[in-house]
């Protein structure tokens, strides 16, 4: 019964604050908040609640497959979570932020349709509408981008757009094609008729959806967006895009799709690795040549959907557990890293890697906090990114792929590189840059805190009785593959 | 057949205007094609020779009608594409203020 108020609250946030917010931005902040707060608190419950269990909403008293459902099981809720959390620290860095451009109420609505798309991507059981709250969070995300209205933002804007709307048409193909094979659209009733139907079905459906939700990964040949639209971005929307985003609708999408629709077909996971392996070289190597800041993060983030795609191709339980344990953790590091590179540029007003510099002095809370994200980005014990590649890692060298593990080392080795590029010359640089007499508000830093701290604490769910309660149900989702049909229709 | 391969192609123009036009406004329009093709590939697929509309009769079921579901779909695509171009129309003006060209080429100060 959680599961409807999950989309309701945001939907209802976000008509409420263009409807009493005037010229300040007050009301929207309180409304977005409290929404937020009662998101979190609603997807932390039902998460620790569900455990293996499979609970369907079936939408206006119709029964599937008639109706629409809504399903949570611990895939789902372990993504609401993760969206969520991020969902909170973003507003709460966003407060001051966006007070630099004009109408920030503006800003706020749209924010709640994003969290709106993304909850009902991740919370509904039927594809169709999978696809309309992917257009509602993709349509708030191309305004998003293009909120400060300058120049380069309107062109990222424009190329995102053009970008999505080509592979939303390309999913609609698909959802047609599905839908004239097996007459229904809820998942687990195609999960449940495809293996009776022509196998050629799965294999051209399944390269169109490969090509469609792989541009909202930006999976590396499908990338060529990402950088302009992540960097270009406020810094609280590019930690949304870069943090959950890609991964709510493309990487959940794809895992929901390929293991729990099509029952993980090796020649799907044999595209999955080799296409992660390719996007955490291409990656990492593009953003090593990177001096701004932003767009040096955007590139990594290509590199690390890589390592999340690459363990979800593994599909041994060791390499899904890595994989969902690396999307949690990439979405803490990445976001906070955004947030660094936002407060940095709201401070000293530049992105540029070179003409940063003593930045200790002036922000110590970010330059604090960005050492901790970069560490956990580059895979450092005791920080989580560095147990979510080790586990990626040893999942390769068992699955008898040692060529992969070694590729994901080096990959790994690339990165620690370039982040100690952006701390040496960017937060530790030699220029002197003098105190500004902008400074980063309390609300930003505790932003920052809060998940510097969760970088260093969520590596403890790799301790066994932690990781049972919260990622083992996760895994067994996926691993369990069309399990999903009998959870679903079958109770 | 041969609805369904001429579908396809209008899918393939579109995609094509797309990736090889300039103009900003011929790429907005290249992806109302690309659209408009996979709308009617679902209508198509709801079609059933010489089905009735899709209304219940007086006794018992109508055995040979039109699928109703994909019309309601195609009604969603639709205002959802709708929304997608007037955004899109909306940034290419922008751009054009900004940038005074509709050539794609020349609105380049995002690289690397």
């Amino acid at each position: 019964m959680i599961l409807p108020f999950l989309i309701i609250i945001p939907l209802l946030a976000a008509f409420l604050i263009t409807l009493i917010s005037g010229e300040r931005d007050n009301w929207a902040i309180v409304l977005s908040m409290l929404a937020e707060i009662s998101l979190l608190a609603l997807s932390l419950f039902s998460f620790f609640t569900t455990g293996n269990d499979t609970y369907v909403y079936e939408m206006s008293g119709w029964k599937i497959p008639l109706t629409i459902c809504l399903v949570q099981d611990a895939l789902s809720g372990f993504m609401l979570v993760i969206v969520n959390l991020i969902a909170l620290t973003s507003l709460m860095f966003s407060i001051s932020y966006i007070r630099q451009y004009s109408s920030p109420w503006k800003y706020y609505a749209l924010f709640m349709l994003l969290i709106t798309g993304m909850n009902g991507v991740i919370a509904t059981g039927d594809i169709f509408n999978l696809f309309v709250f992917m257009e509602i969070a993709l349509f708030s995300t191309y305004a998003l981008v293009a909120f400060g209205g300058k120049a380069e933002e309107y062109e990222a804007a424009f190329k995102y757009a053009v970008m999505g709307s080509i592979s939303s048409t390309l999913i609609l193909f698909g959802i047609g094609i599905l839908y004239s094979a097996t007459s229904t659209l809820t998942m687990a009733n195609i999960a449940a008729i495809l293996p009776t139907i022509n196998p050629q079905v799965v294999f051209w459906v399944g390269a169109i959806f490969m090509a469609g939700f792989g541009l909202k990964a930006a999976i590396i040949p499908f990338h060529a967006w990402l950088p302009d639209a992540h960097s270009s971005a406020p810094a609280p929307i590019s930690a949304m895009l870069s943090g959950v985003l890609i991964k709510a609708l493309g990487v959940y999408v794809m895992v929901r799709v390929f293991f729990n629709m099509f029952g993980g077909l090796s020649v799907f996971n044999n595209i999955f690795m080799v296409l992660g392996a390719i996007s955490i070289m291409i990656g990492v190597l593009l953003a090593l040549g990177q001096w701004d800041f932003k767009r040096l993060l955007a590139y990594h983030s290509i590199s690390q959907i890589g390592y999340i795609i690459l363990g979800f191709g593994l599909a041994n339980t060791l390499g899904i557990l890595g994989a969902v344990f690396h999307l949690l953790n990439h979405a803490l590091f990445k976001s906070l890293l955004f947030y660094n590179a936002g407060s940095v540029e709201m401070v000293i007003g530049t992105r540029n890697l070179k003409k940063m510099g003593n930045m200790t002095k002036i922000l110590p809370v970010t330059s604090f906090t960005s050492m901790v994200a970069s560490l956990s980005i580059a895979g450092m014990p005791p920080f989580n990114g560095f147990f979510s590649k080790l586990i990626i890692i040893m999942a390769a060298i068992q699955a008898g792929h040692p060529v992969f593990a070694f590729w994901a080392v080096l990959g790994s080795l690339f990165t620690l590189a370039s982040f100690m590029k952006v701390q040496r010359y960017g937060f530790r640089g030699k220029n002197k840059i003098e105190k500004s007499e902008k400074s980063i508000s309390s609300m930003m830093k505790s932003a920052m805190i809060i998940l510097a701290v969760l970088c260093v604490v969520t590596s403890a769910l790799i301790i066994p009785c932690i990781r049972e309660v919260t990622l083992d149900p996760v895994v067994a989702v996926i691993m369990n593959k069309t399990g999903y049909i009998q959870a679903v229709i079958g109770r | 057949m041969i609805v369904y391969i001429l579908c396809f192609t209008l899918l393939l123009v579109g995609i094509y205007g797309a990736l090889t036009k300039r103009d900003l406004i011929k790429i907005i329009l290249s992806l109302g094609i690309m659209g408009y093709a996979v709308n009617l590939m679902i209508i198509l697929f709801a079609y059933r020779e010489g089905g009735s509309f899709a209304i219940l009769v007086k006794d018992g079921i109508n055995s040979n009608m039109v699928d109703p579901l994909p019309q309601a779909l195609i009604l969603t695509s639709i205002v959802i594409e709708l929304g997608i171009t007037a955004m899109l129309v909306a940034l290419s003006i922008r751009l054009f203020q900004k940038y005074k060209t509709f050539d794609i080429t020349k609105i380049r100060r995002l690289s690397g």
